[in-house]
């Protein structure tokens, strides 16, 4: 059963973990100007939004590659980038609808979320569940079962 | 590691900006942030500097663990001599720009001198300028930060400027980062103003390391699970911010309202937590939208409002409608208590416009509030305040205070003073709420004794932010004491001033305290820096802080003397609820504060003292 991650933007408060336990896990230093994840603050509306790679299932990024740099993970469905083939040219990055595949130029090559080989940390870090990594089929449980909660079809005992 | 080991000196006079190592003997003994920059303030000017001249200097500081995983490790600090006080100043700041500093590769920044013109230092990694900023100068905070991620093209640099206040030297002017955070008190904001720096703007694309990155997840791992599940850290402060304090503080009989006449507010309800949460009438809507996280905080007790756009604040003002920081519980005390006012909305208004601008909530309140108390015993008149009839509970004089104040025009101009210089200039000095020239914040000396001695001995002036002992007396943390007694507070302060002293130089806030101990936070600062962090070493490393502190002071002219409160505290007693009939207790506090520190019965540090701590 794959997994996927799934944000839920308004328990969000900014605080950045996801993208240290990104920068970390993937550079060994703090650092989230190298993180996959992003957290956005849209300030005059009070709103945080972390966004990240959601893992196209046709991906833009992979068929736009020139040397087949970018490979599907089959346990995780995770679209991955392989740095020794990957040659910089930055076509992905021009083919991404939603900006998630971006160019490092310390290393010359392109990064985007990999899922963490299906154990994403900034998942982990984040303190408000904003970000969580749940079955990629049933992303909408919660919203379902919460909808569900409120819909009354019980007949009225009183009546 | 954890530190960058690099500080970025830049001589406005010369124009220069270059890059020094870090004194790591130093590092070793100060750790960073409010100790490490003390340490380089002492060795560089001269305490007796005027403050608002080229010769004093002022330090941007990080700690190590800023700009880490660490929960809160976002901090960066002012250090510099007072604009307000004379005294020592550190002022402590959260949002995202210290963590900038240090992915830029810095420390610190030492900025001495002063510029011939308005400039602003940008800094790109190992890259620092400085840059023409006449066209920002007479500008707002909010307009400058915009301007220079506009002019630059990036919208991640982080920026921490000054407004008109600063500009304009009003006293207790702030330094303001990521549009609502802000080293606020002291009047480092003047400082800053003083040396034609408008602001300074940075974005790094460089990591922060730690020395033994396996014990450092698992300490500060352990250090959040402890914060989620600490009732006050987990829960009131996320859901409330430090906003849950106001009627707490209220229903125990200290929250000084209307100058100090009274200890408890009628309107104390109106503008607190719970009246931020709640639907208005006019628009349906809340104060409060939402909470929000400084850099790297599991905690999350900021708040960002709205303000109601029928207001007659803000009606016709759209640049006003959007949300921004809400009010914390010092600046609406301050705003509001202070001055008998409880229109949460003009306090809000006020708030934003103190962030904008550039200035301290708590002194502008807390000096409005000595203005009121004038013109109602008949000090200054309608002919002192171009007309503005400054009665207590009057909003409309709160706002437009506020309005005048950040440009420092016409009454503006003398509210910027401060109160204690103000006060003296109509004849009644005895009406200023301060110690060493700064207002007090929202805790009545009276009914929370310890908190008189911490005002007292504070070394920035009149600071909860030294020994927040209303941890222990009010909410029992870590233990209860009874906030009405003396006894025992001395030894109670000095353990507060101490470990505080550790926790603001490290890069954590200070926040996280209600749930953590040193035994928490010592883990953190030993996996993430070279050398030995035991618990006893950070405490012994407070004390030496504190004492190094006392020495800056006792340099620049202040002696036991100063170590004193308002007459109205050490007399008047205190009218009704639970702390009625009590005076603060200072001479019963004092000698033995002093005995413990080691100090004469004068204040002095005895050079048994100064040898034991290596100063």
């Amino acid at each position: 059963m794959q997994k996927s991650l799934h944000i839920i933007a308004e328990k969000c408060t900014g605080c950045l973990q996801c993208e240290m336990a990104c920068s970390y896990d993937n550079e060994g230093v703090f650092n989230p100007s190298k993180s996959r994840i992003k957290v956005f603050n849209f300030h005059e509306q009070g709103r945080f939004v972390p966004y990240t790679c959601t893992q196209c299932a046709d991906a833009w990024c992979m068929k736009a590659c020139p040397v087949d740099a970018i490979v599907i993970n089959q346990q995780t469905g995770a679209k991955e980038v392989l740095e020794d083939v990957c040659v910089g040219c930055r076509v992905c990055t021009i083919a991404c609808p939603f900006g998630t595949i971006n160019f490092n130029t310390d290393t010359g090559k392109v990064i985007k979320c990999d899922l963490c080989g299906g154990d994403p940390e900034c998942a982990k870090a984040c303190p408000t569940q904003a970000i969580v990594y749940i079955d990629a089929d049933w992303t909408g449980l919660d919203r379902m079962k919460d909808w569900a909660g409120k819909t009354d079809t019980q007949p009225d005992a009183q009546a | 590691m954890a530190w960058m080991k690099k500080i970025l000196r830049v001589d406005l006079t010369a124009g220069t900006c270059t890059s020094e190592p870090l004194n790591m003997e130093w590092a070793g003994k100060y750790l960073g942030q409010r100790g490490l920059a003390t340490k380089y303030l002492c060795e560089e000017i001269d305490p007796k500097v005027d403050p608002l001249s080229p010769d004093n200097k002022m330090i941007y500081a990080t700690g190590p663990l800023t700009g880490t995983c660490a929960s809160t490790g976002g901090r960066h600090s002012v250090i510099t001599k007072g604009a307000l006080t004379g005294a020592i100043a550190c002022s402590n700041s959260g949002g995202w720009f210290g963590a900038e500093l240090k992915f830029a590769g810095w420390d610190m920044i030492i900025i001495e001198g002063k510029a011939p013109s308005p400039v602003y230092l940008m800094i790109e990694n190992e890259d620092a300028r400085l840059l023409p900023a006449d066209d920002l100068w007479g500008t707002t905070t909010w307009h400058t930060e915009e301007t220079i991620k506009a002019r630059h093209g990036d919208p991640q640099i982080r920026v921490s400027s000054i407004g008109q206040a600063g500009e304009e030297g009003v006293l207790f002017a702030a330094i303001v980062n990521d549009l609502h955070r802000a080293a606020g008190r002291s009047g480092v904001g003047a400082v800053m103003g003083s040396k034609n720096l408008k602001a300074v703007a940075c974005r790094g694309t460089r990591g922060v390391a730690v020395n033994d990155p396996k014990a450092f997840m698992a300490a500060t791992a352990a250090g959040k699970k402890v914060l989620v599940e600490n009732a006050v850290t987990g829960q009131g402060l996320p859901t409330y911010g430090t906003q849950i304090l106001m009627n707490v503080i209220n229903e125990s009989g200290a929250l000084p309202t209307r100058n100090h006449r009274d200890a408890q507010f009628e309107g104390a309800n109106n503008i607190s937590a719970e009246a931020m949460a709640e639907t208005r009438k006019t628009d349906g809507k809340t104060n409060l939208l939402t909470k929000q996280a400084c850099f790297g905080c599991t905690i999350a007790c900021g708040r960002i409002s709205q303000i109601d756009q029928t207001h007659y604040t803000v009606v016709n003002k759209p640049e006003y409608w959007g949300a921004s920081g809400g009010l914390e519980y010092e600046a609406a005390w301050a705003l509001g208590a202070a001055n008998g006012v409880d229109d949460l909305e003009c306090l809000t208004y006020a708030n934003f416009l103190c962030n904008e601008y550039g200035f301290d909530p708590i002194s502008f309140g807390a000096t409005v509030g000595a203005a009121m108390e004038m013109f109602e015993i008949g000090a200054i008149t309608t002919d002192d305040t171009d007309g503005l009839e400054l009665k207590f509970g009057s909003a409309e004089a709160l706002s437009t205070l506020a309005e005048l104040t950040g440009k420092a025009e016409g009454f503006g101009k003398i509210i910027g003073m401060g109160s204690k210089r103000m006060c003296e200039k109509y004849g009644h000095p005895e009406l200023s709420m301060s110690v060493k020239g700064q207002e007090f914040p929202a805790y009545d000396a009276r009914g929370i004794q310890g908190m008189g001695l911490g005002y007292a001995t504070a070394n920035r002036g009149a600071c909860h932010l030294r020994s927040y002992t209303v941890a222990s007396e009010i909410l029992g943390l870590p233990e209860k004491t009874d906030p009405l007694v003396t006894e025992g507070k001395a030894a109670l302060v000095k353990a507060f001033q101490d470990a505080t002293a550790v926790v603001d130089s490290s890069g954590l806030c200070l926040f996280t305290t209600f749930a953590w101990s040193l035994d928490d936070i010592g883990p953190q600062i030993d996996a993430a820096c070279e050398g030995d962090w035991s618990v006893d070493n950070l405490m012994a490393m407070g004390e030496r802080i504190w004492n190094l502190e006392r020495q800056f002071n006792m340099q620049a002219g202040f002696t036991g003397a100063d170590d004193t409160l308002p007459k109205r505290l050490l007399t008047e007693a205190i009218k009704s609820g639970p702390a009625k009939g009590k005076v603060a207790g200072l001479a019963e506090m004092l000698p033995e504060y002093y005995e413990l520190r080691g100090w004469t019965a004068d204040g002095v540090p005895t050079d048994e003292t100064l040898a034991r701590l290596a100063l």
